[in-house]
């Protein structure tokens, strides 16, 4: 099992070299002068000069991506123009933020998404099916921004059952049962798209399960119906359902940004969309590069769950 | 083209997206030429009217600005923007997908890794990433939410173009000397658009939500030009005392990506083969019983009796009859054999008894399955389910596919155990342990912390048959057991059924199409064909002297060791298809001894002694010889 975990994180590598590859490729897309682009059409020739010489832009593209590829490796991501502090403190801080939404979320769709996906598939054409379906085909096809704001608008401000925004309130203790009043709308909010998606998936994965032999076996075993669906079907779909959940760990985590900006949650996403606003390229570079880095390490874990459910996978 | 078209129409909620979408579309075109007010023309003194007021049906926002214009307006660029940026999507992605689909080899590689690398991105943060570089925009947000779904495309399209590239009409082009390119057009791009159009179907709804999103945030329409995102995200500001004019855009926007949705999913259905064919449905726990009239009465034959049982499969208009109408019964101690084609229904019966045939498309229509005198057909699932594996239990034929790929055998027999009385955790390993050893499984207190992947197909047959055996049951209905397996490890597998039966009294029901397996365990045989039993009688009797032409010609096709004088002879013909029985003997259009009596009327089976058969012209003792 080691050898494979590290196995996997040996392949790692090559992706995060793309990753930064493509980062810095998008970002010498930037059209025109990017030292003109930060400071505008009004700054001194001298200012712009300095500003490339800083950044190093005044050197070839290759050296460039280099210089800045060894700078991230020894931790140095830069320095954000518009907050003036090095950017890995203010992704690192920003961070957390965007990892207690998204990792809420993520957990929040897993569950409900599975157990409604089972569900759905045991009682195909069933009431039970038919509302599932299309409350998964509601929340997949509701902006996640929209839904923020209906919800804000409805528990918040006219039930007062949650805070209107924010992760913290401005005053008071920063205990954990704030925290959740305050986390409860945005996770949610962001766990819809994500949850209706891993529904339909584990609906289907389940159907295509519950025809196999094995199910057979199972019934004829005398094995209650309840434990054909919840152990032998589930355990069985989970190895295609489990890829799905990686897939939507990154839509959890990029979509976070919508649900950041609506409630006021200081996290990545927010930064990302003040710094783009800003120009503030190596504050976004950087950003994406963790982010990206990160997702790419869960990916990591996804592999290894998967290989711990299925033992036909070389390990 | 037109069956799809029906099959779109059929599906009532896909209609109602489809209708929905139209008018929202055709709403999206005309919105030029209606009498709308100027969607930018600002007047603050005149701002956040509510909805229905004068000149203004949906109020107006925090600039005064008729909503009702900049909802129409805001539509329309939403719809052109998604669907522009669903076809900007699809062509170059297609296109990738297919150049490396096609070309192959080191081409395809690269390109592969290249798709992989943008999908270790979350997908949203590429998009941010791009505007970030190009500038807010509406185009550039364009350009973002198609670049982000190329690999999308591109990944499916080449899948597909994979398996078509070694088709044989491909190399047939090749040879006819067309270039890559004309075949890339004539023969590839034709047979993956279908594939094209399903994931567009699927994707473009995404694709106005992302581009809703990108704007919502600031990064996509710049004002004073609006879509639905950034109506929403101007209004979001004004949330909480003006809601109508964050409702309205939002509402809008799920308006359409729903309509998308239930469309898509629609056009999905009627495109994927699978879900006409019926096969995604699932089968429920116990086999549906619908029995018109009240089956025949027990008469204390054998300890399970089967009267006149009747299995059909309803699929679609069409209703297959598998069994039609069986009688069987089996002593304790006893093997019966029930031999017969692929299709004649013999596993179908077997699996009856205990509601095991898959149903859907399965019903049982008609008869009875006495297990010493209680009828298991039409018993509540609840009764049926302690039965199984208790008094009943079933071996089947594929033992790679019929044990859970993901669970130890050891679990899988104690779980066989647990499912009929609780049990520890030690005494469960034992048991298992025991249950191992009893089919001869060397090494099994090892062996019962392997997977089924880990084992050999003889093996994993004796865990099969372990675990039939695991609570002690009075029959054991084996469904081709030994089929999968090669000679000397169905001899093994035999030798361990026919033990188990002398040491434990079991009824054994053995299905089978081979004779010598038969020979070499049954004590009686019951020949089926097209869904009824032709023949039955002691295995001697029947081998020695079968009366049924059939069974005399699938003898016949059975080889013989050191024989060699006799020739073996195929039946001419197939076996009919049973959705479509012909009236009398079934056997009738491939028996060379058919006169026209034979193709009239019910032939009942007729009884001499303990051997009977369902022919009016039986095949005479002296022709044999």
């Amino acid at each position: 099992m080691t050898g494979y975990i590290l196995k996997r994180l040996l392949s790692a590598i090559p992706v995060l070299f793309g990753i930064t590859v493509i980062v810095f490729l998008i970002m010498a897309l930037i059209p025109g002068d990017p030292a003109t682009a930060i400071l505008g059409s009004y700054a001194t020739p001298e200012n712009v000069a300095k500003l490339n010489r800083d950044l190093g832009l005044d050197k070839p593209l290759v050296q460039q991506y280099f210089i800045w590829l060894g700078n991230m490796l020894q931790g140095d991501f830069g320095t954000s123009f518009a907050l003036n502090r090095p950017v890995i403190d203010e992704v690192l801080e920003r961070f957390n933020g965007t990892l207690v939404l998204a990792g809420t979320a993520f957990v929040l769709c897993s569950v409900l998404g599975v157990v409604a996906g089972v569900i759905s598939a045991a009682n195909q054409y069933g009431l039970a099916d038919k509302a599932i379906t299309f409350v998964v085909l509601l929340g997949i096809s509701i902006p996640s921004f929209f839904l923020g704001m209906m919800m804000i608008l409805f528990f918040a401000v006219n039930l007062r059952w949650f805070p209107v925004s924010g992760m913290w309130p401005i005053y008071g203790d920063r205990t954990f049962s704030v925290l959740l009043t305050h986390l409860a709308m945005p996770a949610f909010a962001l766990a819809v798209v994500a949850t209706g998606v891993v529904a339909r998936l584990s609906r289907s994965a389940m159907l295509e399960v519950l025809r196999q032999d094995f199910i057979r076996t199972a019934r004829a075993k005398g094995v209650h119906e309840r434990g054909v669906i919840w152990r032998h079907a589930l355990k069985a779909a989970m190895v295609s359902i489990i890829p799905v959940l990686g897939i939507q760990a990154g839509f959890v985590l990029s979509g976070a940004v919508y649900i950041e900006i609506v409630f006021q949650w200081p996290g990545v996403g927010r930064m990302l969309v003040d710094a783009i606003l800003k120009r503030d390229i190596l504050l976004v570079q950087g950003g994406v590069v963790f982010v990206a880095a990160c997702y790419v390490l869960f990916n990591i874990m996804v592999d290894v769950a998967q290989s711990l459910l299925d033992p036909r996978i070389k390990t | 083209m037109t069956s799809f078209l029906t099959l779109l129409a059929r599906n009532r909620l896909a209609l109602a997206g489809g209708i929905v979408l139209s008018l929202v579309v055709l709403l999206a075109l005309l919105t030029p030429v209606l009498p709308l007010a100027d969607p930018d023309v600002t007047n603050t003194s005149n701002r956040f009217q509510p909805i229905f007021s004068d000149g203004a049906v949906l109020g107006t926002d925090h600039l005064g600005r008729d909503l009702l214009s900049r909802l129409m307006w805001g539509t329309r660029l939403s719809l052109a923007v998604g669907f522009a940026a669903a076809i900007v999507a699809a062509t170059i992605g297609a296109g990738i997908g297919i150049v490396a689909g096609y070309y192959g080899g080191r081409i395809d590689n690269i390109i592969m890794r290249g798709v992989d690398m943008l999908m270790a991105f979350p997908y949203i943060l590429l998009a941010l990433a791009i505007v970030a570089a190009l500038g807010p925009g509406l185009f550039n947000a364009l350009i973002a939410v198609s670049a982000v779904n190329v690999p999308f495309f591109a990944r499916n399209i080449r899948g597909i173009t994979v398996g078509i590239a070694h088709k044989e009409f491909v190399d047939a082009a090749r040879l006819a000397g067309l270039s890559n390119t004309r075949i890339i057009l004539s023969e590839i791009l034709p047979n993956v658009i279908p594939v094209i159009v399903i994931a567009m179907s699927t994707t473009i709804g995404w694709m106005i939500l992302e581009t809703a999103g990108l704007s919502f945030l600031g990064l996509g329409s710049q004002p004073p030009q609006a879509d639905l995102g950034s109506m929403l995200g101007e209004a979001r500001s004004a949330l909480i005392a003006n809601p109508h004019t964050s409702i309205v855009p939002g509402v809008m926007i799920l308006i359409i990506v729903m309509s998308i949705n239930l469309l898509g999913d629609g056009v999905r259905d009627a495109l994927d083969p699978r879900l006409k064919s019926g096969a995604l449905s699932r089968p429920m726990a116990a086999t549906r019983v619908d029995r018109a009239e009240q089956p025949p009465a027990p008469t204390d034959q054998g300890l399970l009796e089967v009267k006149a049982l009747e299995t059909q499969f309803h699929i679609k208009d069409r209703i297959y009859r598998a069994v039609g109408g069986v009688d069987l019964s089996v002593e304790k101690g006893e093997c019966l054999g029930i031999i017969g084609e692929s299709g004649s229904g013999k596993s179908v019966t077997a699996l009856s008894f205990m509601g095991l045939v898959a149903s859907p498309p399965g019903v049982i229509t008609g008869g009875a399955a006495y297990y010493e005198g209680e009828d298991l057909i039409g018993a509540p699932y609840k009764r049926l389910r302690d039965m199984r594996g208790r008094n009943v239990s079933y071996i089947f034929q594929d033992p790679l596919a019929t044990l859970h790929p993901l669970y130890r055998v050891g679990d899988q027999l104690i779980e066989a155990i647990r499912a009929h009385r609780p049990i520890g955790r030690e005494e469960g390993r034992a048991k298992a342990v025991e249950l191992l050893n009893a089919v001869r499984i060397p090494n099994a207190e090892k062996r019962i912390s392997d997977y089924p992947h880990e084992m050999s197909g003889g093996m994993r047959q004796r865990v099969g048959i372990a675990m039939a055996l695991a609570n002690d049951p009075d029959i054991i209905i084996a469904d081709e057991p030994t089929t999968a397996l090669d000679v000397t490890v169905q001899a093994q597998v035999l030798t361990i059924l026919d033990d188990l039966r002398r040491s434990r009294g079991l009824a054994i029901v053995f299905i089978t199409h081979d004779f010598g397996v038969v020979a070499q365990l049954c004590d009686r045989v019951a020949v089926m064909y097209a869904g009824r039993v032709v023949e039955t009688g002691g295995t001697g009797d029947i081998l020695d002297a079968p009366r049924h032409p059939y069974t005399a010609r699938l003898m016949a096709c059975v080889p013989e060791l050191g024989g060699g004088k006799r020739r073996l002879e195929a039946i001419p013909g197939l076996p009919p298809v049973v959705d479509n029985l012909p009236a009398g003997c079934a056997f009738a259009d491939r028996c060379d001894r058919a006169q026209d009596a034979c193709r009239s009327g019910d032939i009942a089976l007729a009884q001499t002694g303990n051997h009977a058969v369902r022919c009016l012209y039986p095949v005479a003792q002296e022709e044999i010889a």
